[in-house]
């Protein structure tokens, strides 16, 4: 196609289909198990049985003689590989040694002890079997509040009392507050541990070409770049001598925002055997080895006034950390301790977060990561204190919202809220519902002895992670654009999106800016010997930040076509649009490629000009984005089950302009459909010896498409000003809004029988015991 | 999936097929169960006798006033057969409400009574039909009643190097009914009751009803059949029989559901299954 088509047309704002789909739905993209090399030999992983025990001895005889297996490596091989990294600092935070692979003791069933590699993936997996482990098996303790309980099992000797840190943070006058309340509401709220399940498991091919002294990783991550910075660092190698590579990724959900020990491990191998090597998550190690998310027990008090006002809010969180940091694991707490005013006008705040140690796999980022449970909570304690004060949920949000006026508005908690406007999505929601009507229904409903729910959250999040100062690791991000001697346009992003899409939406705002046809365009990302240093994709940052690093590389790109333009035109008073320089004088054109390979030719320079077209761009952001939203869900309890229909599904969010429509009611039916699994299903369950009893499909419901309701979409536009775009990032909205929405809904529907608050998920017997006895489960 | 290693056969034949079952050799239909757990390593045949290419497995006749399904129908098969949709349409609605589309599609009814699961839809049908169940070893046929066939969980009376041959169920007038609650990850019944009823001159002349999911072994509930039995079948009498389904019932417990919850969930779909049943009883 031409690139010289002069258009008039825009992109942005059009529901364009995503351009990634037809590789993806016809199985020929290439992940990182579709990646082949010569004499590639693959690994298998022994892993701990239990929960805590002792390493006694390792025999690996067997193994290391078995047919096919080229080497057999445990933990006393890989002891000076460095640690598995924590990107997160707190004050006294304490961070257990993490060795790739364990050296004298376990500490959660899966834990790395040992890996084989052989020539053929089905000999290692046999070989494994040979190895034999004397464990010295100890009480394992896997529930937070059971391991700070006295005399609970040391899971880190080291710390008896098993707290990796305490966190306190305070805004305005708490005390005060809740001194001049006329009303405190306490309640303890669960989020439950949750296991990120990407299409795609995790997976690593490591190649070591020692001739070159370069490691080529491909892994299946949502950061190459920062992989490739820390893998370096933990294999003693130097930045510049590693390539990452992030081929298609198949979800990460921000469970692949990680720095994990297989990655070093298999760069450790292929650099020891000289051959590349393949390792492929099974969906049972994904259960047990791959983070897990959430890991909540808070412990909530509201106060506020006769009316309805809230005046303070008191949080502690108990956080499941599970036996190690993972990258960020300690942080994600902060996280609720920021979002847990929600969109209230509430002064005053009071949290405190014990991280706690357990025998179980390290919690993480996981879509939303630590909002969802701060706005879960939140949202819950205003439909508690709606209900102890005989107040409608709708009217008491409506009077603690942040008003339009108070933009940039701080909040306790140290944010600086970009720009809102809460009761448009929840009068559209309310619109859509019809929810005078609905209440009417519900309450004729309770005459016939039907259980009729009605329950709406209006969430607020944290989005575009974030300024500099506020992530471990640089909150910019990068972008690159070359305009190739033909016309072609190469845009090279840091972002590293996994499927949600910036194929297309960045193709749009380069085509908009161009005036180039999409096709033109091609994004490329996920690949350290490429693309420039980056950051990557989580914390609904890939379009609100790396889009604006494009944005902003694109500008420069267009001046420097406009000089070229101009030197072809023979003019100083040009302009560029619609894929063309106009001189303003005469009229006369030069269409883009022309102009492009005039760059490359230079035949004749402009003065002070370089040749070639290429901009990149680091764009830091000044601030977070806050959008919001309204979901009202409505949901009929049935009574001699305890099953649960939702009778209808409203969303209604807000994440500012819109690049592309499609794409964003994309990202919110997967969001809420994640957020319905935490609300009615998924659960990582432990018992009391570490071990993960719902660590297989049989057991962990996952939603699944015929489990889904209608999920009708809407939205309310408030652009933000923190970037050029307007943007404000929607990855994580669904989840975020829909948890307590559901369960509110489903308390509403008991409330009058006592019932006042239920620990999620949802499920059917729990239902049914509250249904026929009331109170609170 | 890494299963240890193990040898294949394919027969042609019923008869090499016995001849090879037995010892460290087990029969695979159509893989739903035994796969899994070879794909973990809980199971470790070292012989699979695949019996999928055996014709004469694999068929849904009527024959002497009764229909015959061969091991190896699917459960696709059994839901879509035009031929048990009219004459027992009772295991025609079992059978689609088996797992998902892909697991009908692979799944048999022989795999799936011979594996016995405690949860598996087929044998709360299997009972309320009176099923029969031939069994082939080297000794030939043999005819085991369904209440005789599921022993526990995961085991029936399959002799040694025996495999299941076909299942015989009755055609009559009956009104019948499958009401499940499913495990929701799984799919699996938490409890499922079929019910099949025949009405006379407005009376419930016979009651018949099928237990699976509850307890280890699926089971036909007697004390329920005979308190519909002689009475109109109102609803009031639908739940007085409802009530007795799990009544002394050693109930399985599990995170999806207790015992007792179970329990009350038989009571439920008994009563569910029942008004179906009496309400499809000409």
């Amino acid at each position: 196609m031409a690139t010289t088509i002069t258009k008039t047309e825009t992109l942005v704002g059009k529901r364009i289909r995503r351009r990634e789909d037809p590789r993806l739905i016809t199985g020929t993209a290439t992940y990182v198990e579709d990646i082949q090399l010569p004499g590639m030999h693959y690994a298998a992983i022994v892993r701990s049985p239990h929960g805590a025990a002792k390493i006694r001895s390792i025999d690996t005889k067997a193994a290391a003689a078995a047919p096919g297996v080229a080497a057999v490596f445990t933990g006393k091989d890989t002891e000076k590989v460095g640690p598995v990294p924590c990107g997160a600092s707190l004050p006294d935070l304490r961070v257990p040694h993490h060795y790739i692979l364990a050296i004298d003791r376990v500490y959660f069933v899966g834990h790395p002890v040992a890996v084989v590699v052989a020539t053929d993936r089905y000999l290692a997996r046999d070989a494994a079997d040979l190895i034999e482990i004397d464990y010295e098996v100890l009480q394992a303790v896997a529930d937070p509040e059971k391991a700070l309980a006295p005399g609970a099992p040391a899971v880190h000797p080291e710390w008896p009392d098993n707290t990796a840190f305490n966190y306190h943070q305070e805004g305005g006058d708490i005390d005060k507050a809740f001194a001049e309340a006329d009303v405190v509401v306490k309640q303890r709220i669960t989020s439950q541990r949750l296991v990120p399940n990407a299409m795609e498991t995790r997976g690593v091919v490591a190649e070591w070409r020692g001739a070159d002294r370069q490691l080529n990783l491909y892994t299946s991550t949502q950061i190459p770049h920062l992989v490739r910075t820390l893998v370096a660092g933990m294999l003693g190698l130097e930045e510049n001598r590693m390539r990452v590579i992030a081929p298609e990724v198949g979800g990460g959900f921000g469970s692949k925002l990680n720095v994990y020990a297989e990655e070093a491990l298999m760069g450790f191998v292929s650099m020891k055997i000289g051959k590349p090597v393949k390792w492929i998550e099974s969906r049972r190690e994904n259960f047990l080895t791959t983070i897990h998310g959430r890991g909540h027990v808070d412990y909530y008090e509201v106060a506020a006034k006769k009316d309805g006002t809230i005046l303070g809010i008191k949080l502690k969180i108990i956080q499941d950390l599970g036996a190690y940091h993972q990258l960020l694991t300690p942080a994600i707490p902060t996280l609720s301790v920021l979002m847990m005013p929600g969109i209230y006008r509430a002064r005053n705040i009071r949290a405190d977060i014990v991280g706690v140690f357990t025998n179980c796999v390290p919690t993480d980022a996981y879509r939303g990561a630590g909002r969802p449970e701060a706005t879960h909570g939140i949202e819950r304690m205003v439909d508690i204190l709606a209900d102890e004060i005989g107040m409608d949920p709708v009217e008491i949000r409506r009077k603690n919202f942040v008003t339009n006026e108070e933009f940039p508005y701080p909040t306790a908690t140290g944010l600086i809220y970009d720009s809102g406007n809460y009761a448009a999505p929840l009068d559209k929601a309310i619109g859509i519902v019809d929810y005078a009507k609905v209440r009417q229904e519900q309450a004729e409903a309770r005459k016939q002895g039907r259980l009729l729910g009605v329950g709406l959250s209006t969430y607020g999040e944290i989005c575009a992670m974030g300024p500099s100062p506020a992530t471990p690791a640089g909150g910019w991000e990068s972008a690159t654009v070359k305009i190739e001697p033909s016309g072609k346009v190469t845009v090279m992003t840091g972002s590293c999106h996994h499927g949600q899409g910036e194929e297309t939406t960045f193709a749009q705002i380069a085509a908009d800016e161009l005036g180039v046809d999409i096709d033109d365009i091609l994004v490329v990302r996920g690949d350290t010997a490429i693309v420039q240093y980056g950051i990557g994709t989580f914390g609904s940052r890939g379009t609100a930040i790396g889009g604006t690093a494009l944005y902003f590389a694109l500008q420069d790109l267009k001046a420097k076509v406009k000089v070229f333009g101009a030197m072809l035109l023979e003019s100083d008073d040009v302009s560029f649009s619609g894929g063309q320089v106009i001189c303003n004088k005469t009229g006369k054109t030069k269409a883009l490629a022309e102009v492009a390979g005039a760059s490359y030719r230079a035949m004749k320079l402009p003065p002070n000009t370089e040749p070639g077209l290429l901009a990149t761009h680091f764009w830091e952001p000044p601030n977070f984005t806050f959008p919001f939203g309204a979901h009202i869900v409505l949901t009929e309890v049935h009574k001699d089950t305890g099953n649960i229909t939702i009778r209808r599904y409203i969303a209604v969010d807000d994440c500012g302009n819109i690049i592309n429509p499609l794409i964003v009611d994309g990202q919110v039916h997967g969001g809420v459909a994640q957020g319905l699994g935490q609300a009615l299903w998924e659960q990582a369950v432990y018992d009391d010896n570490g071990q993960l009893i719902t660590g297989e499909y049989m057991d962990y419901t996952m939603p699944r498409a015929h489990m889904m309701p209608w999920i009708e979409n809407d939205h309310t536009i408030t652009p933000t000003n923190v970037n050029p775009l307007g943007v404000k990032g929607v990855g994580e909205a669904g989840t975020i809004g829909c948890s307590p929405a559901v369960v509110n809904s489903v308390v509403d529907a008991l409330s009058h029988l006592g019932v006042r608050h239920i620990d999620m998920p949802l499920t059917p017997e729990k239902i049914w015991k509250l249904a026929n006895a009331g109170g609170n489960n | 999936m890494f299963a240890q290693t193990f040898d294949y056969t394919a027969p042609k034949t019923l008869d090499e097929a016995v001849k090879l079952i037995g010892g460290g050799a087990k029969a695979l239909a159509g893989g739903m169960s035994l796969i899994p757990m070879m794909k973990l390593r809980l199971a470790a045949p070292e012989h699979l006798v695949d019996l999928g290419r055996i014709k004469d497995l694999n068929y849904i006749r009527e024959e002497g006033g009764a229909l015959h399904l061969g091991a190896t129908a699917t459960h696709y098969d059994v839901e879509s057969s035009a031929l048990v949709r009219s004459k027992c349409p009772l295991l025609a609605e079992t059978a689609a409400a088996i797992g998902d589309v892909q697991v009908r599609n692979m799944g048999t009814l022989g795999g799936s009574v011979a594996h016995a699961d405690p949860s598996a839809d087929y044998p709360a049908a299997l009972q309320a039909l009176e099923a029969k169940i031939v069994l082939r070893g080297a000794n030939g046929d043999r005819t085991v009643s369904a209440a005789d066939f599921f022993v526990d969980a995961f085991t029936t009376s399959l002799g040694e190097g025996e495999i299941v041959r076909e299942v015989i169920v009755p055609i009559d007038s009956s009104g019948a009914s499958y009401q499940k609650a499913p495990q929701p990850a799984s799919g699996f019944a938490m409890v499922g009751i079929a019910a099949r009823v025949k009405k006379a001159g407005g009376k419930v002349t016979e009651a018949r009803i099928g237990v699976t999911g509850l307890t280890n072994s699926s089971f036909r509930a007697t004390a329920a059949e005979k308190a519909l039995e002689g009475t109109g079948g109102s609803p009031a009498d639908i739940q007085k029989a409802a009530a007795l389904v799990a009544q002394g019932a050693d109930a399985n417990s599990d995170i999806h559901a207790s015992a007792d919850y179970r329990k009350h969930l038989a009571g439920v779909y008994a009563g569910r299954a029942l008004s179906a049943a009496i309400g499809r009883a000409s």
